[in-house]
């Protein structure tokens, strides 16, 4: 299968620290990846890389077009969209504002519109004048996937969405994938709760100290085998 | 003079400031930039408007509609090639920059046009006042006014009824998380100074028309506007507009009481403003 995004020996540094050694991941249109790790792994350096926020070495290729130097406004208009860790609503726009945002660089109509987001996250519209960050945690997360949405992505990465929420908020959240995915969006979630991420995900990541340690699918992946790429030692 | 006719007077004044303010507080309030040669960009766009009516013969205000766009294309240059470089986290550079522009400009405009004081024609209107009630009130300071209203009002709703708006306040609230909408700061920055500097040519009219310029005043009328938008509560422009209007009023009384303390009552109030309130009248709640 050749891959949708291709990601090789990527590397990335913080000044003179570096955060990731050689990262090589592959999402196959259609898709749905998992990335799981403790904290400090680099996941969220691997999602800043690929979107040209942080600068990598390697290389990314997004259906065959090397997108590796890219700034971040130019990686969205190829089709790259992130849902941010810790969500970054702009706190000056409403809810509203913030989906419309989303579609800021986008040019004509596609799968996703203000309404559609609605309809995926009904909560949503009896609060879409409400300022983004007035919202509970789990709605500013619906507010920021709908905003990444807006662009109509080909892949839709998502840093840690379920952190911080009550289990029936995050169950409503990942309610959504399918229907994302039905409209022909390939996804990489960031996840530390490994039971979500073996639920949702067609193939798993795990990375240690910014390296890939273990990789396959979900039926495949003893939890001795898990355990031990994300700590590092055997349970 | 009755005190009525002061009031309405320093009203009036305080339209001139708002006007020499609004592109200060956009600016600022998008960017977080204290453009220290504003002042001197006003200046030189009351040359502009100047060569423009010398060259083609045309009336201060039909001047303007050339002027501005030559102004918006020297504030987009700008930011482009100068301040975009400077912009970060640490705010000297930008203001060190913007400081050394303003003695350029000043130098500049010394060599071009001497330091003879110059003044723009706008005919008979200059003189024409209309009656409202027991008070006469000039035609051209009622326009300043009316001006300076249109202007903030039409910022804001560029601000907050437009795409463009929405990315300006996207960009001021995150630049980086802006940046994975797909805005461009820096070109979002370019357009805000491009626009704030066509106000600064509407506020050129109305300074040259209203009395005499050379190239030396730019600090004078940057130190009004500064002090209207710290006034008014940085970033709101409904509050520039009110804080040129606290000056302009404050500046009209103190006159009454000795001419010689005019200046100096305005910025007595803006110090009395910052003691009251040391957020300015209308701060922005996330500032
Ligand atoms: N802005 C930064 N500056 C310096 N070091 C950073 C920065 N962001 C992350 N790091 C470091 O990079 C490593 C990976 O962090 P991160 O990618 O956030 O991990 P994760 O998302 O897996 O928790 C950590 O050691 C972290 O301390
Ligand atoms: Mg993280």
């Amino acid at each position: 299968m050749t891959a949708l995004l291709d990601i090789l020996g990527l590397t990335a540094n913080y000044g003179d620290f570096q955060a990731l050694f050689g990262v090589d991941l592959h999402l196959g249109a259609g898709e749905t990846v998992a990335i799981i790790g403790a904290n400090g792994a680099g996941k969220t350096t691997l999602m800043r890389a690929i979107t040209g926020i942080v600068r990598a070495g390697g290389s990314i290729t997004l259906d065959g077009k090397n997108i590796t130097a890219l700034p971040a406004p130019e990686v969205l208009m190829q089709g790259i969209a992130m849902v941010p860790e810790g969500r970054k609503l702009f706190a000056s726009l409403s809810v509203e504002e913030n989906l419309l945002i989303g579609a800021h660089a986008r040019k004509g109509n596609g799968q996703w519109s203000v309404d559609a987001i609605y309809q995926l996250f009904p909560v949503l519209k009896d609060r879409r004048l409400a300022p983004g960050t007035a919202l509970s945690g789990g709605q500013q997360q619906m507010v920021a996937i709908g905003r990444a949405l807006m662009s109509n992505p080909r892949v839709l990465l998502c840093d840690e969405i379920s952190l911080g929420l009550a289990p029936v908020v995050i169950r409503d959240i990942y309610a959504a994938v399918p229907r994302i995915k039905a409209a022909g969006t390939s996804i990489i979630v960031v996840e530390q709760d490994i039971g979500q991420a073996l639920k949702i995900a067609d193939r798993v990541y795990c990375m240690m100290e910014g390296r890939v340690t273990l990789t396959g699918t979900p039926a495949t992946l003893s939890r001795d085998a898990i355990h031990n790429a994300y700590f590092g030692v055997s349970a | 003079m009755t005190l009525l006719d002061t009031l309405v007077q320093g009203v009036l004044l305080g339209g001139l400031y708002a006007l020499f303010a609004a592109g200060l507080s956009l600016v600022f309030g998008i960017m977080r930039l204290v453009n220290l040669a504003h002042g001197d960009l006003i200046v030189m766009a009351a040359y502009l408007i100047l060569g423009v009516t010398s060259a083609l013969g045309l009336n201060p205000f039909a001047a303007v509609l050339i002027a501005a766009p030559v102004m918006f294309a020297a504030g987009w240059l700008l930011q482009t090639y100068v301040l975009n470089r400077v912009l970060g986290e640490d705010i000297l550079p930008p203001l060190l920059v913007t400081f050394g522009l303003s003695v350029v400009i000043q130098n500049g405009l010394l060599q071009g046009f001497s330091a003879d004081s110059r003044k723009l024609a706008a005919g008979a209107i200059e003189a024409q006042s209309l009656a409202l009630g027991p008070i006469s009130v000039g035609v051209m300071p009622l326009l300043t006014l009316i001006s300076a209203v249109v202007v903030i009002f039409a910022l804001n709703r560029l601000f907050y009824r437009t795409a463009l708006g929405r990315a300006f306040r996207a960009t001021s609230d995150d630049a980086v998380t802006a940046q994975l909408m797909g805005i461009r700061p820096q070109s979002v920055f370019a357009i805000a100074t491009g626009i704030a500097m066509v106000v600064a040519t509407i506020a050129a009219l109305y300074l040259g028309v209203r009395s005499n310029f050379d190239p030396s005043i730019g600090p004078a009328r940057l130190l009004y506007a500064f002090e209207a938008v710290i006034i008014g509560g940085l970033g709101s422009l409904w509050g520039t507009l009110a804080g040129g209007i606290v000056i302009g009023v404050a500046q009209a009384l103190g006159a009454v009481v000795n001419p010689e303390w005019q200046i100096l009552s305005g910025h007595v109030a803006f110090v009395a403003v910052l003691l009251l309130r040391p957020r300015g009248l209308f701060p922005r709640a996330n500032d």
